[in-house]
């Protein structure tokens, strides 16, 4: 097991510095559009001296190769440079802004569990009957809907309909994450059905695959053949390791959800990773912009890992196969 | 039993009922399925067998039947549309006041947006840029992605280990993002955005077709034609490529959706196609200003969006179930 966890802790390396080799590049001088020294500066006029000096302070005069090294040696001491606009290290807005995100994504993994868990489980037990055709048809429709028409839909219906239908008796918040009468909570309601929606359909769609396949399994048979009743055997001895491949999947999700929702976070105004790095692209605030990124991928990377060994920890095919995939 | 199953080694096990394309055992036997098995007698080919399939699966023939519908009237809507709607991208302030926010009627079925400019028009138009946007990037991908895919299947060795890890460094990237900071770097407009969509497909697409090619490689016609001396690129492209492509056909309809999908969530945030350009992730979020007094606006882009990619979707899951394809996830 330590082995394995080793092996895939050594694969993450590789593509770690693939990623920062690729950003460094992005954001070298003449790539991305706008001089880096006029951003700190501002509009206004500075002297070709002091500019020079900058452009000595920010290190920017080094060859590319060397700048890429410093860069990587602040990177390891978690020194992400600052922000252009804002003046204040990268680490600490995103300090501020990632558990906006991370509260989010929480929400959004208990609807995909209820719901798309749910919904398959159905799905599977009662294959061809009326519930089985109503989820396999509304997850292709939700696969296919757009995240943010979604997100919009939902403001209008339950924010803005609802409210004149009920004369203002009862509607949900459609914007922004506290700030008036409602509990914090209430606001996550629609943000997270809308993250959670394409998530919620293919969960439902691997739930019933594999409740299906293993259902077709000689064990399965074999619980039914002596006698147990079709509810425990469904939950008791096929729901088991039917739901290894749903927890993964689950998991992964949730790592995709570290990097900020950005559909999501900008049509309900949330303020976490996606929307930050959003607002710093169109300012051309490239330090938040490149250190965002790098978070969000290390994060990513690191719940992946976890997903990877717990995976190998439920099914130890995994782990004694040496697939590394 | 004919000589296409010999080799299969579920079936020589005994599990002729399990449907093994969608890893779904214990399906009854439906006609297509038993269909499938005797398919390979003389004067049949896969492609005349798939097409067989795809057309008995309704969900499959509707979706293709509305894509065709949505390129026969984007391809024709210069000769009527604007005759009927004006033109989508024109903005005329002498009548705006009164033409603006118009709500559904007969003159407008869908209505009128801020600058008086008709919806249906304009979503008829911006039909064209997502089906390029989904045609084009999609095209660009799947070139990359065969590349890519064949050079690290054929070759192996560190061919294999460079391209394939790069393939992970790409998907390490959170994919909206990274198509935004691609169209940062590139700048905006119609066709980076092509390109961003494109780049950021291959690895799927190399990994799909490589691991196809390394089943493909190991069968014994491959062998018989290099010990006939046949060269690298002959063998690849008249032997391992037409049994290979399957599942990149099947995978790269699916992802059209996709590439349609990106395309309309980067105008959404403003990264996308430029306005006056009528695209429809441009439109919901010129109509996101308007959900209080004209909800309507929203309704018409977004459901094309929705229809769209759920044409493609659902061609693609039919092709999957017709070529007898299955699709890792």
């Amino acid at each position: 097991m330590l082995k394995y966890i080793l092996r895939r802790i050594l694969q993450m390396i590789p593509v770690f510095i693939g990623v920062t080799i690729l950003l460094f590049i992005l954001k070298a001088p003449g790539i991305l559009p706008g001089d880096p020294i006029r951003m700190i500066t501002g509009e206004k006029e500075i002297s070709p001296v002091l500019y020079q000096t900058l452009i000595e302070e920010n290190g920017l005069d080094k060859p590319l190769v060397q700048q890429y090294f410093i860069y990587l040696g602040k990177l390891t001491h978690g020194d992400l440079g600052k922000s252009y606009q804002k003046d204040r290290p990268v680490t600490e807005l995103f300090a501020n802004t990632y558990p906006n995100t991370i509260k989010l994504a929480f929400a959004a993994i208990v609807v995909e569990i209820l719901i798309g868990v749910g919904a398959g489980i159905i799905s599977a037990i009662k294959q061809y009957s009326f519930w089985d055709v109503l989820v396999t048809l509304s997850t292709s429709i939700l696969v296919s809907v757009p995240v943010f028409w979604l997100g919009m839909v939902l403001q209008v219906i339950f924010g803005i309909e609802m409210k004149k239908w009920t004369g203002g008796a009862f509607f949900l918040p459609i914007s922004g994450m506290s700030g008036d009468q409602f509990p914090a909570w209430v606001h996550l309601i629609l943000p997270a059905v809308t993250l959670a929606s394409v998530s919620t359909a293919y969960a439902a769609r691997i739930m019933r695959s594999q409740l299906l396949e293993v259902m077709g399994q000689d064990y399965i048979r074999t619980a039914t053949a002596k006698g147990l009743r079709h509810r425990s055997v469904v939950f008791k001895h096929a729901l088991k390791n039917a739901l290894i491949p749903v927890v993964t999947f689950i998991g992964l999700d949730l790592g995709a959800m570290m990097s900020g929702a950005i559909l999501t976070e900008t049509i309900f105004n949330w303020p976490g990773v996606g929307l930050e790095i959003y607002l710093a692209i169109g300012q051309r605030d490239w330090p938040i912009v490149i250190g965002g990124v790098i978070i969000v991928v290390f994060a990513v990377m690191i719940i992946n890992l976890l997903v990877d060994i717990s995976y190998a920890f439920l099914d130890p095919r995994i782990r004694y196969g040496g697939a590394a995939e | 039993m004919t000589d296409r199953h010999i080799h299969d080694p579920l079936r020589e096990e005994g599990h002729p009922i399990k449907d093994y394309r969608s890893g779904i055992p214990a399906t009854p036997p439906s006609e297509d399925v038993t269909n499938a098995d005797l398919s390979s007698a003389a004067s049949r080919t896969l492609w005349g067998d798939a097409w067989r399939r795809l057309r008995r699966n309704k969900l499959a023939m509707a979706g293709l039947i509305w894509a065709i519908l949505i390129v026969v009237v984007a391809l024709s809507a210069d000769l009527w549309v604007p005759q009927r709607y004006g033109d989508p991208e024109l903005i005329d302030s002498t009548t705006v006041v009164e033409r603006m926010l118009l709500k559904p009627s007969v003159e407008h079925p869908f209505g009128t947006d801020r600058l008086g400019r008709d919806i249906l028009g304009r979503v008829i138009y911006g039909a064209r840029v997502s089906l390029a946007v989904g045609i084009v990037a999609e095209s660009i991908s799947v070139i990359i992605g065969l590349i890519l895919g064949a050079l690290a299947a054929y070759y192996g060795k560190w061919w294999d280990t460079l391209i394939m890890r790069l393939a992970d460094i790409f998907l390490a990237f959170p994919y909206i993002l990274f198509a935004i900071a691609l169209i940062a770097v590139l700048g905006r407009g119609y066709i980076n955005v092509f390109i961003a969509i494109g780049i950021l497909g291959w690895p799927t697409i190399a990994r799909v077709f490589r691991s196809s090619i390394l089943s493909v490689k190991e069968n014994e016609y491959v062998d018989a034609a290099r010990a006939l001396g046949a060269s690298d690129l002959r063998i690849m492209s008249r032997h391992i490529m037409p049994n290979a492509v399957a599942p990149i056909i099947v995978y790269s309809t699916m992802s059209v959706g996709g590439a349609i999908l990106t395309e309309a969530a980067l105008s959404f945030l403003g990264m996308g196609v430029q306005p006056p350009t009528p695209s429809w992730g441009l439109m919901l979020s010129e109509a996101r200003a308007y959900l209080f007094t004209a909800p309507w606006l929203m309704i018409y882009p977004g459901a094309a969006i929705l229809t769209t990619v759920l044409a493609f979707v659902l061609l693609g899951d039919g092709l999957r179930d017709a070529l007898d394809v299955k699709l890792k996830d």
